[in-house]
């Protein structure tokens, strides 16, 4: 079977859709602040909350973080197809 | 980072007078990991609030006794990771670095041990001595997850402590393994994390090149891994001590690896990873948490910002039920007869004594005193909200509206805290991150109702319009937060250019509130209050007095009366004539002084008190007016000392000033014209 990945921005996925961080677009000061609260490449978030519009909730290493729709457009992120 | 001996108040302070030799215990930990819960059940009564020196951040220190030992306590500020994003991250390393703590307990969560050890994972390169305190035991057994304290204490090197912190479990073997630490009964074998395997030979490479300058007390170490993590102040400490040219080399390093904060945050999870398989046995989760059932209402766009409404709506409700019948019960029960006792005692004395003493002193401050059960009843539902974990929703919920202004949700959580008191809203504007954003809010944030101005319109509101008091100041609510929100939209066009900042906020689990966290918040903010009547609602009080006495015993042509009338002209557009307008002026230095200043200006008469008074000399407009200009005025002494604190520029404070002047004034003129239209 041919490896069929998805890359996409944090804030396209769906309500709960999992999917592995690849890279950060944000500003430095973004990117830190991200990576103290659990972002970093490889590591797998879970779409908590998405309603199309306004601010998020994305579920990352345990912990429920709320993100706004233009920072969470700047993370990029891979899913399989298959799901 | 700033010299460690720059500030030499910082290690006096108010521990002064306690023995220098008590062993200092630092507490760290992240935000929402029951930090504050274990400082409040160490110290108890004996902590001190104040202020990190030279900065506005939260300094909280206490001390407590243990086997006739006394221990001194600080709280450091609650941080996710210890890299200088915010003045709290480094107010936390700059005070482990220079003050050097006997003792670092680090506070985690072992219900989510996998975010809050990274905080351990940066403390363990500070060279501190650690004991890592467990925390939340009991959430982590409610989602059946089981830990295992000993083996992460094997895997960490550091003592660990399982504990409860809202149950008070575990506070005794905590401070137990503290001692045995501090007496040497326990050998610390730290294993700090590295940075990832791809990263460390340019880890070393910087190392080697800042070794010899890295200023005491920073460790070479730690200082060449924050050059790596692209670390604002480390970078320019560095480029003090550096000599140009090795400063030019270590930024050709930096330059070709400037996503290293990466490696050095994944070495860390890497490190957090393995302590995690070996003590924590996570079984497949299959239920749905109460805190995600729970936010399907409270963080859904539309039902949130229902449940929100409901919620400010039964906060105020209760403030007005329980608080105002007591305030009420305080003034004709205690302060009015306090005066009329106080004026037959000094029946003998001079009319001068006699009426500084009941008008002046009993008329002004206790009236104001009155008040603090209102306020009492709102800190305590303040708190209550802000335990339980609903604030960080009401932030989420709010983004979208705070987008309006250009701001996002977290600057909802200072304006909602304005609610209470301006001070601590324009304080609490450093959980934003971008200057703008912060500039922005403390512009609008006076324009939030205070308990202070709903005091003054709980005590006038319904001596005008009866039962129908309770809708006028919901009006004055919603005309100050369209003014905000229009204010806001405006300043933001014009001054800040439509800039946004970035909105990343942690949404913590909802949690069964702790009745001594209340129970102290509620006691600092009270005696903070108690202690403002004390000084500056006391002194204007008395000026306020003495002025309408001064220069002949006669208010109506006394100093306060002729300086009423000077500026009487413009309290006519508004509809006030000049002891409305006296009153407006006097609370300057704090907006509960308006009432004490018309106790004072119509002398509190034993029978019908001051409400009845005032309902008699003034028309339904001129109050009506009165109330909109109170609620809209210049910000409070207090307030514009804050502003000037935070913006550090007097350019924005007396902005911040005009423009609220500007808004009160037409909203007054406008609101008091259109009742007379209307024929009020």
């Amino acid at each position: 079977m041919p490896e069929n990945k998805l890359r996409i921005s944090l804030s396209e996925m769906t309500a709960g859709q999992d999917a592995t961080v690849l890279a950060f677009q944000g500003g430095r000061m973004v990117n830190n602040r991200l990576v103290s609260l659990g972002f970093t490449p490889g590591v797998l978030v879970n779409m908590t909350q998405n309603y199309g519009r306004g601010p998020l909730i994305v579920t990352v290493r345990g912990t429920r973080v709320a993100l706004g729709r233009g920072e969470a457009a700047k993370i990029i992120v891979e899913r399989g197809s298959n799901e | 980072m700033s010299d460690c001996h720059e500030n030499p108040a910082q290690t006096a302070s108010h521990l002064a007078v306690l023995d220098v030799d008590a062993p200092l215990i630092a507490l760290a930990g992240q935000p929402n990991m029951g930090k504050s819960t274990l400082f409040n059940l160490l110290t108890g009564l004996n902590q001190h609030v104040g202020n990190w020196p030279g900065k506005t951040v939260e300094r909280r220190e206490g001390h407590f006794n243990l086997d006739g030992r006394t221990f001194r306590l600080v709280d450091l500020p609650g941080t996710y990771s210890l890299t200088a994003n915010s003045p709290e991250e480094v107010i936390a390393r700059e005070f482990i670095l220079c003050e050097q703590p006997s003792v670092v307990v680090a506070v985690v969560s072992a219900a989510n041990l996998e975010r809050s050890l990274y905080l351990v994972a940066e403390l363990a390169a500070l060279d501190a001595t650690l004991v890592v305190a467990l925390n939340m035991m009991d959430v982590a057994a409610q989602e059946g997850l089981h830990v295992e304290p000993q083996v992460l204490e094997a895997a960490l090197g550091l003592p660990v402590v399982p504990m409860t912190a809202s149950r008070a479990e575990g506070v005794r073997e905590l401070l137990g393994v503290v001692q045995e630490v501090l007496n040497g009964k326990r050998t610390l074998g730290p294993r700090p994390p590295e940075v990832r395997a791809d990263h460390r030979e340019v880890l070393e490479k910087i190392e080697g090149l800042v070794a010899a300058y890295v200023p005491a007390p920073y460790p070479q170490s730690w200082v060449a891994l924050k050059l790596l993590e692209g670390d604002t102040e480390v970078a320019r400490t560095m480029q003090a001590a550096l000599p140009s040219e090795i400063w030019e080399s270590v930024q050709a390093v930096l330059r070709q690896h400037d996503d290293a904060f990466l490696a050095v945050a994944s070495g860390r999870y890497e490190w957090i990873g393995r302590m995690l398989r070996a003590a924590v046995t996570r079984p497949k989760i299959g239920q749905i948490g109460l805190t995600e059932r729970l936010d399907r209402w409270a963080a859904h766009p539309l039902w949130g910002l229902f449940i929100l409404a409901g919620i400010l709506g039964l906060v105020f409700g209760l403030t007005f039920t329980l608080g105002t019948p007591l305030q009420k019960w305080l003034d004709g029960q205690i302060v009015v007869p306090l005066a009329g006792l106080a004026a037959e005692g000094l029946a003998g004395a001079p009319s001068w004594l006699r009426g500084l003493v009941s008008n002046g002193l009993i008329g002004g401050v206790g009236s104001v005193l009155t008040f603090l059960p209102i306020l009492v009843v709102f800190f305590a539902a303040f708190a209550l909200l802000e335990d339980v974990g609903y604030m960080a929703r009401a932030a989420y919920v709010m983004d979208n509206l705070m987008h309006l202004m250009g701001l996002h949700g977290k600057s909802f959580l200072p304006l909602f805290l304005g609610f209470g008191c301006n001070v601590p809203a324009i304080m609490g504007t450093r959980v934003i991150d971008s200057r703008p954003a912060r500039l922005l809010t403390i512009l609008i944030a006076p324009l939030v109702p205070c308990t202070a101005r709903m005091a003054v319109v709980a005590f006038i509101a319904p001596a005008f319009f009866g039962a129908n008091a309770i809708w006028v100041s919901w009006g004055l609510v919603l005309l100050s937060l369209l003014a905000l929100i229009s204010s806001g939209g405006l300043l933001n066009r014009v001054i800040f250019k439509g800039q946004r900042s970035a909105f990343i906020m942690e949404m913590p689990l909802y949690h069964i509130p702790n009745a001594r966290t209340i129970a102290l918040l509620v006691w600092q903010r009270s005696l903070s209050f108690v202690k403002k009547a004390g000084t500056t609602i006391l002194a204007m009080s008395l000026l306020v007095w003495v002025s309408s006495y001064l220069p002949d015993g006669n208010l109506n042509t006394s100093f306060l009366a002729r300086f009423g009338h000077f500026i009487e002209p413009v309290g006519r557009w508004m509809g006030l004539d000049w002891r409305l307008t006296v009153a407006l002026l006097a609370s300057f230095p704090a907006k509960e002084n308006a009432i004490a200043t018309l106790g004072v200006l119509f002398g509190n008469s034993p029978k019908a008190g001051l409400a009845g008074t005032l309902a008699a000399s003034f028309s339904t407009a001129s109050a009506l007016s009165f109330l909109v200009v109170t609620m809209l005025f210049i910000p409070c002494m207090a307030t514009v000392a804050v502003t000037k604190q935070e913006t550090n520029s007097w350019g924005w404070t007396l902005l911040s000033v005009f423009l609220l002047l500007a808004i009160s004034v037409a909203a007054g003129a406008g609101v008091y014209h259109l009742a007379v239209l209307l024929g009020q």
